[in-house]
């Protein structure tokens, strides 16, 4: 066991900090631009250095590095450090770019791939309908072919950022003859179209960060499907296999476990800081037991991946643990923040831990928001049961 | 960056498995369980003749020159087969003269514990809770009078390293005059412990002080922490077994929801966590200024979770699993005294926040 990194990678890492001092923050008149137009600047030669984008091909706008998870991990440290932007984020880059990469035709990947990975086009994902979240394979958005084009009807819900993109990429019944799985495709379809409305869904927060979409006649053309016909439940269950971040979730969990810790220190109970209650000292002592067991199985998921062995089950785990984690710290948080819990939630912070009490009682609602999203707890779970465990499936869920 | 075990120590690991399978089976873990004696001693000789009485002693005295880690690795596998025996209190006396004794009585004692010719123990607990250095209060000197309990083997005990007021050692051995020792109705007849009683007994106090008092203490959190993570994995194991096999309303039980999340949240707690003691005893080697947290954090931690995986262990496996005929009581009481020994997770939470300054 040793926690430092070899010569060749120390070396790796003065590469990266050479390269972050040379180019950020931007200076001169580049400095003065915009800040999402600053970090497309960064990104565009990050990209040209290898440092971003390295799991995509140079012909589709990416660095197209061989895969080194530590290499990966080193510059998400050192962008972090320098407090660059990194890898675009959302579901276009995270989601629909591997998809593209493994089961896409190649005129997608040459128009979609690029402007994605440099955040000039946005996507949504159009998985959940209101009748269909964990059962998504019973969902009924129809879409047929009428000449050249297949004609979209139905509703999806629960569209993150629908709002705010260009594109979808869309499970939709094609076969309605087939069975359940093998009668939903992949298309991909413009959000700018008449037969498409967006109405926000309000959150318990108060803010409005998904949508219900609705289709009516809503038209895309033939070829913009990703597979065959029938294959879309397959192609959607494609993912990020190149250096994935095994870290990034216990990394975020100890950001906001150390903010909790400050808070902890800055509040006071009885005259005293929080901190020196022995009460609140055993809670968050159990509570990094959690934090701490969950970043050092981050550090040996990725000494696993580098070497080319199977972390295992861990990893079906991992978003579990984050949700609980997420969950216990902000259940603490409140009983830290006292008569300030009965304020109203403040904006979201991404990217750091919650700095005030507005944005701690945020903390304490949007936690939960983690425990539905992207598969329930409770679907967590079944996974980890059924595929980590090896337990046998539920009888009534066999039959369907 | 390398977050893993050597190749080295995973075959370490297979070989104390494959033994622990081979002569430590759940027939014998039973009947030594169940018998009045307690200790094996057939069986001891087997570990040691593996090496495993001086894994972390170094090789000028008889052992094998390996880290904590090597040793809390032998801890966990002992721990998953719940195999009875002194190993831990054994360890610690090694460990314990190792830090604190002089050149002289590391090699009166040293190569004859790593051999296993001498059994070792630890006496340190005193009455109401009182297992860490700094509150031990049984007067140090060239004689030893006043009393010590739960003493891991201590009535089978060649030579017992005594912890005194101000976080001092001492040692002392089998048949010196005015020592006593008495065994108690522990709840963990895997390990069987004892009280001392010294009476103008005479002794080898260790220079070492309470450094070595406390370096001891911590390998000993660990070790600890390694026991139960090995205990709760295999109790994991035993019930994901048990939800595989057993039928009821016509399917195998672990096609329930309720209990596959049961189990689910099990391995969400277990699993993880071997890195607590993993780094814990890296730490105690290689970043001494964390060792002493990390050691608290790993046992507060690990021994909450096995205890109540083997709560809902017992659970799991549903009326067999409250009978004295199944293995799973055996590993519940193991997970009591992975809790409660040197200290509840109470204790250690409490030590670590404030070593980490809060």
């Amino acid at each position: 066991m040793d926690l430092s990194y070899s010569a060749e990678y120390e070396a790796f890492r003065g590469e990266v900090k050479a390269f972050l001092v040379a180019n950020w923050p931007l200076r001169g008149d580049e400095a003065k631009l915009p800040g999402d137009k600053r970090a497309a600047l960064l990104r565009e030669r990050a990209i040209a250095a290898g440092y971003l984008a390295r799991a995509i091909p140079k012909k589709y706008g990416g660095s197209e590095q061989p895969a080194d998870v530590l290499k990966a991990q080193i510059i998400r440290e050192e962008f972090a450090r320098a407090r660059a932007p990194g890898e675009m984020a959302g579901i276009g880059p995270s989601m629909l770019v591997p998809t593209l990469l493994e089961k896409g035709a190649e005129w997608q990947k040459q128009k979609f791939i690029g402007p994605t990975i440099r955040g000039e086009i946005v996507w949504c994902q159009g998985y959940s309908e209101p009748g269909s979240g964990s059962d998504l394979a019973s969902l009924q958005t129809r879409g047929e072919l009428v000449g050249d084009e297949w004609v979209i009807n139905g509703q999806k819900i629960w569209t993150s950022g629908a709002h705010r993109a260009d594109y979808m990429f869309c499970l939709c019944r094609t076969e309605p003859d087939a069975q359940k799985h093998g009668g939903i495709s992949y298309l991909l379809l413009s959000m700018k179209q008449p037969g498409i409305e967006v109405r926000p869904l309000r959150q318990m927060t108060g803010a409005a960060d998904f949508n219900e979409v609705f289709f009516t006649n809503a038209k895309t053309p033939k070829d913009w499907i990703v597979g065959k016909r029938g294959e879309g439940w397959i192609v959607s269950r494609t993912t990020l296999k190149h250096e994935r971040n095994m870290i990034g979730d216990a990394a975020n969990a100890l950001m906001t476990f150390n903010a909790l810790v400050q808070l902890a220190k800055n509040t006071q109970r009885n005259g005293k800081p929080a901190i020196e209650d022995p009460a609140i000292r055993q809670r968050l002592v159990q509570l990094e037991g959690t934090v701490r067991s969950h970043q050092y199985s981050g550090y040996r998921q990725l000494t696993k991946a580098a070497k080319g062995q199977d972390p295992g089950r861990v990893q079906l785990m991992n978003k579990l643990i984050s949700t609980n984690i997420g969950q216990e710290v902000a259940k603490l948080a409140l009983d830290l923040l006292g008569d300030e819990g009965l304020l109203e939630p403040g904006e979201r912070q991404l990217g750091m831990g919650p700095r005030d009490a507005s944005q701690w009682v945020g903390q304490f609602m949007w936690s939960l928001g983690s425990a539905v999203a992207g598969g329930t707890a409770n679907i967590q779970r079944n996974v980890i049961g059924e595929r980590g465990l090896g337990l046998p499936r539920d009888a009534a869920v066999q039959r369907g | 960056m390398n977050f893993d075990l050597s190749d080295e120590q995973e075959l370490l690991q297979d070989t104390v498995r494959q033994f622990a399978a081979n002569e430590c089976p759940p027939t014998r873990v039973r009947a030594i369980f169940d018998g009045e004696e307690g200790h094996d001693t057939a069986l001891w000789k087997g570990l040691v003749e593996l090496g495993l009485g001086g894994i972390a002693l170094p090789d000028e005295y008889g052992g094998a020159g390996l880290e904590l880690l090597d040793l809390a690795l032998v801890a966990e596998t002992l721990g998953a087969g719940a195999v009875p025996g002194p190993f831990l209190g054994h360890a610690l006396a090694g460990l314990a003269i190792l830090y604190g004794g002089s050149d002289a009585q590391r090699k009166t004692w040293l190569p004859k514990l790593a051999t296993g010719d001498l059994l070792g123990s630890v006496a340190l607990a005193e009455s109401d809770g009182r297992w860490q250095p700094n509150e031990w209060t049984l007067p140090g000197g060239a004689t030893l009078s006043g009393v010590k309990t739960l003493a891991p083997f201590g009535a089978h005990a060649d030579v017992v390293v005594v912890g005194t007021a101000g976080g001092g050692l001492a040692v002392v051995e089998r048949g010196a005059p005015g020592f006593a020792a008495k065994a108690l109705a522990g709840v963990d007849r895997t390990r069987r412990v004892a009280e001392l009683s010294f009476a103008n007994t005479p002794c080898q106090p260790l220079p070492g002080g309470a450094t070595a008092a406390s370096r001891m203490r911590d390998a000993g959190l660990v070790l600890l922490a390694a026991d139960a993570f090995g205990g709760a994995s295999q109790l994991l194991e035993m019930s994901v077994e048990y939800a595989k096999t057993r039928q009821q309303f016509g399917v195998t039980i672990g096609s329930f929801q309720g209990l596959k999340h049961q189990l689910a949240n099990l391995a969400v707690e277990i699993e993880p966590a071997r890195g607590l003691y993993w780094y814990a005893a890296h730490a105690f080697d290689h970043a001494p200024d964390e060792s002493e947290r990390t050691a608290a954090l790993a046992k507060a931690h690990l021994g909450q979770v096995y205890m109540q995986t083997a709560r809902d262990a017992v659970e799991a496996h549903g009326g067999i699993g409250f009978t004295w005929e199944c293995d799973v009581q055996i590993y519940f009481k193991r997970a009591m005294f992975d809790r409660a020994f040197l200290g509840t997770p109470s204790v250690h939470r409490e030590r670590a926040a404030a070593l980490a300054g809060w």
